[in-house]
C-alpha cells in the first residue's frame, strides 16, 4: 500500500465512519462481556456464598446455576449481535471504501 | 495391528461367554461395538485423508485447506478444536467431582470467544497468511518477533498435546484393555498420518465430523439423564446432593481466593485468543465476513456443549458415583472412598454405559477417541506451521524458500512433534488433564496474546518492546507454573510451593503488557520510528482487508 493510497483511504469519510463506529461498538460489547464475566469471577472469589444461595427455601438449586448458564447465553448473544451488524452495516461501508479505490 | 484387534475381539467373546462382565474384569472386557465404531471412524478419516492428500498440492493448501472453508464449517471445526478430550472428559469429570466448580471452568473457556470476535478475528484474517506470527511480525523485524511468537506457539501446543495424550491413554486403557503406553503411541501414529498426508483439509474435515458426532452423543446423554428426572433440574440436583452433599451446588475450593479466581479468568479469556491452533483456523476462510460467522457458530456450539457437560457431570454423580459397576474396588478396599474405574476423568464414559448400555458406551468411547485424534491433529499442524513457516521459511531461510520445500519441512516437523507428544503423554500420565490445559492457556495469554493484540492496535509498538515483553511474559508464565503448587509440590515433590497460586496469568499477562509498553516507548532507534510509521498502512489493511487478497496469493 503506497503513501498516496494510505492518505486517500485515511481521508475517506466512509473509512473514518467505519473505524469509529466499529471500534466503538467492539469496545462497548467487549466491556459488556468483561464486566459480566469478571463480576461473576469476583463474586466467586470474594463471596462464594452469594452464588450458593438457594433459589427457594426447600430447593437445593442455587442462584449460581441459572446465573452461570445466563453468562454462557449472554456470550453467544453478543457474538450474534456483532456479527449481524458487522456483516451488513460495516461491510457495506467497507465495500464503499473498496469501490472508491477502484474508481481512482 | 489387525491380528491384535482380532485377538482382542476373540478374547472379549470368551469373556462374554463366561458371563463374567462385572467387577475387576470390566476393566479388560472388550466392547465389540466400540471397536467396530472406532474402526469405522478410523477408516472413514483415513479415506478423507486420502481424498485431502490429492488436493493438498501447495503450502497454502497444507496450512489453510486452500482458504475455501465456509463460516459454518469453520465454526464447527473451531468448536471441534475446542471441544477437546480435556473439555469433554476433564470438565464433566470436574463437575462430577466438584459440581459447580466445573461450570466456572466452562464459562471461563467460553467468554474468550466474544473478545476474539470483537478484537482479533478480522484484523487477523486481513493481515495474516498462515500463522498468527504473520500478524505479530507484520511491521516488525521478522527474525526476533517470529522466533518468539513461534516459541510461544510451540510451548502452547506441546502443553495442550500432553493433556490430549493423557486423555487418550486413559480412555483406550479403560476401553480396550491396552497398555497406556501403547494407546498413546497409537494416537500419535494416526495423528502423524492425518496431518502429514492430509494437511489442514483433512484436519478440518476430521474435526467437523467429530464435532457433529460429539454434539450428538453428548445431547443424547444429557437428554437421557434429564428424562430420568422428568426433565426437572431440581429433582436431578436434589438426588445429586443426597449422594455428594450440598457443597457441590456452590463455588468451592477450586477457586478459593480472589487472586486465583482473577488469574484463572485472565488465563482462560486471553489464553483463548492466543491459542495458535485456533487462530490458524481463521486463515482457512475466504474473508472477514466468513471469519465473523465462524466465531458466531463456534460460540453457539461450544456454549451448548458446556451446558451439556454440566448435565453430564451431574448425571454421572447420580448414576455412576457409588455404583458398584463402575467402582474401583481395589482402591475402595484400601481407603474406603468411592473412586471410579480409570479416575474421575472417566465419569462421562461410565455415564454413557449407564444410560445407553454397551452399544452407547462403544459409541461415546469411539467419539472420545476421535475427539482426541482430531484435536491432536489440529494442534500438531499448528505446531508444525510454527516450525516450518515461522522458524524455517521466514527466519532461517528469510522467506527465500519454495512452497514444496516448506511443506516438506512441515511434514518432518509433524513427525517430530508426534514423537514428542507420545513421550510427554507417557510422562504426564498421573496429572489432572484440566489443569495441564490451564497451564497452556497461561502461556498463550502471557506470550502470544499481548504481542498479537498490541501489534494490531498499538502504533507505538516496536520490535524491542515486542521481543522483551513477549519473552518476559513467556518466562514469567513458565517459571511461575514451575514454582506453583501444581508442579513444585505435586510433581517435583517439595513440601510447599514458592508461588502460592495455581494460575500465574494475572502476574505474567500484566508483566508482558507493562514490559512491551516500557521497552517500546523507550526505543528511540531509527528502526523503531519506521515501525511506528508503518502502523497506519497496517491498520488500514487490518480494518478494510484492502491488500489482503493479493497477499494470500503468493
Amino acid at each position: 500500500m503506497n503513501k498516496e493510497l494510505v492518505q486517500k483511504i485515511k481521508n475517506d469519510p466512509n473509512y473514518q465512519e467505519l473505524v469509529s463506529k466499529r471500534s466503538g461498538f467492539a469496545i462497548k460489547l467487549s466491556v459488556a462481556m468483561l464486566a459480566v464475566y469478571f463480576a461473576f469471577i469476583l463474586a466467586i472469589a470474594f463471596s462464594p456464598a452469594t452464588l450458593g444461595t438457594p433459589l427457594s427455601a426447600n430447593s437445593v438449586t442455587t442462584i449460581g446455576i441459572p446465573i452461570g448458564i445466563a453468562v454462557i447465553i449472554f456470550a453467544f448473544i453478543l457474538t450474534g449481535i456483532y456479527t449481524k451488524r458487522a456483516n451488513s452495516e460495516f461491510d457495506d461501508l467497507n465495500n464503499k471504501i473498496k469501490n472508491s479505490i477502484k474508481e481512482h | 495391528m489387525n491380528r491384535t484387534i482380532l485377538f482382542l475381539i476373540l478374547g472379549s467373546m470368551a469373556v462374554f461367554a463366561s458371563g463374567a462382565i462385572e467387577g475387576e474384569v470390566q476393566k479388560q472386557a472388550l466392547n465389540m461395538s466400540a471397536i467396530v465404531m472406532f474402526l469405522i471412524f478410523v477408516s472413514a478419516t483415513l479415506g478423507i485423508t486420502y481424498w485431502a492428500a490429492k488436493r493438498t498440492k501447495s503450502a497454502k493448501d497444507f496450512y489453510t485447506a486452500g482458504g475455501g472453508i465456509t463460516g459454518f464449517q469453520n465454526g464447527m471445526a473451531i468448536a471441534g478444536d475446542y471441544m477437546s478430550a480435556a473439555s469433554f472428559l476433564g470438565i464433566s469429570g470436574l463437575v462430577y467431582m466438584k459440581g459447580y466448580d466445573g461450570l466456572i471452568y466452562s464459562i471461563g473457556f467460553l467468554v474468550g470467544w466474544p473478545i476474539i470476535l470483537f478484537m482479533i478475528a478480522e484484523p487477523l484474517r486481513n493481515l495474516g497468511k498462515y500463522t498468527f506470527s504473520d500478524v505479530a511480525s507484520y511491521r516488525l523485524r521478522q527474525t526476533p518477533v517470529r522466533t518468539l511468537a513461534a516459541s510461544g506457539s510451540i510451548a502452547t501446543v506441546v502443553l495442550y498435546l500432553i493433556a490430549q495424550m493423557v486423555g487418550a491413554g486413559k480412555l483406550i486403557e479403560l476401553l480396550f484393555g491396552l497398555d497406556y503406553e501403547i494407546a498413546v503411541i497409537l494416537v500419535g501414529v494416526l495423528m502423524i498420518l492425518y496431518v502429514t498426508f492430509g494437511g489442514m483439509l483433512a484436519t478440518t474435515w476430521v474435526q467437523i465430523i467429530k464435532a457433529f458426532l460429539l454434539l450428538s452423543g453428548a445431547t443424547f446423554m444429557a437428554v437421557a439423564v434429564m428424562a430420568h428426572y422428568d426433565f426437572s433440574f431440581g429433582a436431578l440436583f436434589t438426588h445429586a446432593t443426597e449422594l455428594k452433599g450440598i457443597a457441590i451446588m456452590s463455588p468451592g475450593g477450586l477457586v478459593s481466593d480472589p487472586v486465583s479466581a482473577i488469574s484463572l479468568g485472565i488465563a482462560l479469556m486471553f489464553g483463548t485468543a492466543g491459542l495458535p491452533h485456533i487462530l490458524m483456523r481463521f486463515f482457512t476462510v475466504s474473508d472477514a465476513k466468513e471469519a465473523r460467522k465462524s466465531v458466531f457458530y463456534a460460540t453457539g456450539f461450544i456454549g451448548y456443549f458446556y451446558i451439556l457437560t454440566f448435565i453430564i457431570g451431574f448425571g454421572a454423580i447420580v448414576m455412576v458415583f457409588k455404583n458398584p459397576a463402575y467402582l474401583d474396588v481395589v482402591k475402595h478396599a484400601v481407603d474406603g472412598t468411592y473412586p471410579i474405574l480409570g479416575g474421575s476423568n472417566m465419569a462421562a464414559i461410565h455415564l454413557s454405559h449407564a444410560v445407553g448400555g454397551d452399544f452407547f458406551l462403544g459409541f461415546i468411547s469411539a467419539v472420545a477417541f476421535a475427539t482426541i485424534l482430531a484435536v491432536v491433529s489440529g494442534l500438531t499442524l499448528a505446531g508444525a506451521s510454527a516450525i516450518s513457516h515461522d522458524l524455517y521459511a521466514s527466519v532461517f531461510k528469510r522467506g527465500n524458500v519454495d512452497s514444496m520445500k516448506e511443506m516438506r519441512v512441515s511434514k518432518i516437523a509433524t513427525v517430530i512433534l508426534g514423537i514428542v507428544a507420545i513421550i510427554m503423554g507417557i510422562m504426564f500420565e498421573k496429572q489432572n488433564i484440566a489443569f495441564v490445559v490451564g497451564l497452556a492457556f497461561a502461556i498463550a495469554a502471557s506470550a502470544n496474546f499481548p504481542i498479537l493484540f498490541l501489534s494490531m492496535y498499538w502504533s507505538k509498538l516496536t520490535t524491542r518492546g515486542a521481543v522483551a515483553g513477549g519473552s518476559i511474559g513467556l518466562l514469567t508464565a513458565i517459571v511461575l507454573v514451575i514454582i506453583s503448587p501444581t508442579v513444585w509440590v505435586k510433581i517435583l515433590g517439595y513440601k510447599t510451593a514458592i508461588f502460592p497460586y495455581e494460575h500465574p496469568a494475572l502476574f505474567s499477562v500484566v508483566a508482558a503488557f507493562v514490559a512491551i509498553w516500557f521497552f517500546s516507548i523507550t526505543d528511540k532507534s531509527q528502526s523503531a520510528k519506521e515501525e511506528q510509521e508503518a502502523f497506519e498502512a497496517q491498520f488500514i489493511r487490518s480494518q478494510t482487508g484492502i491488500g489482503a487478497e493479493g497477499a494470500s496469493q503468493h
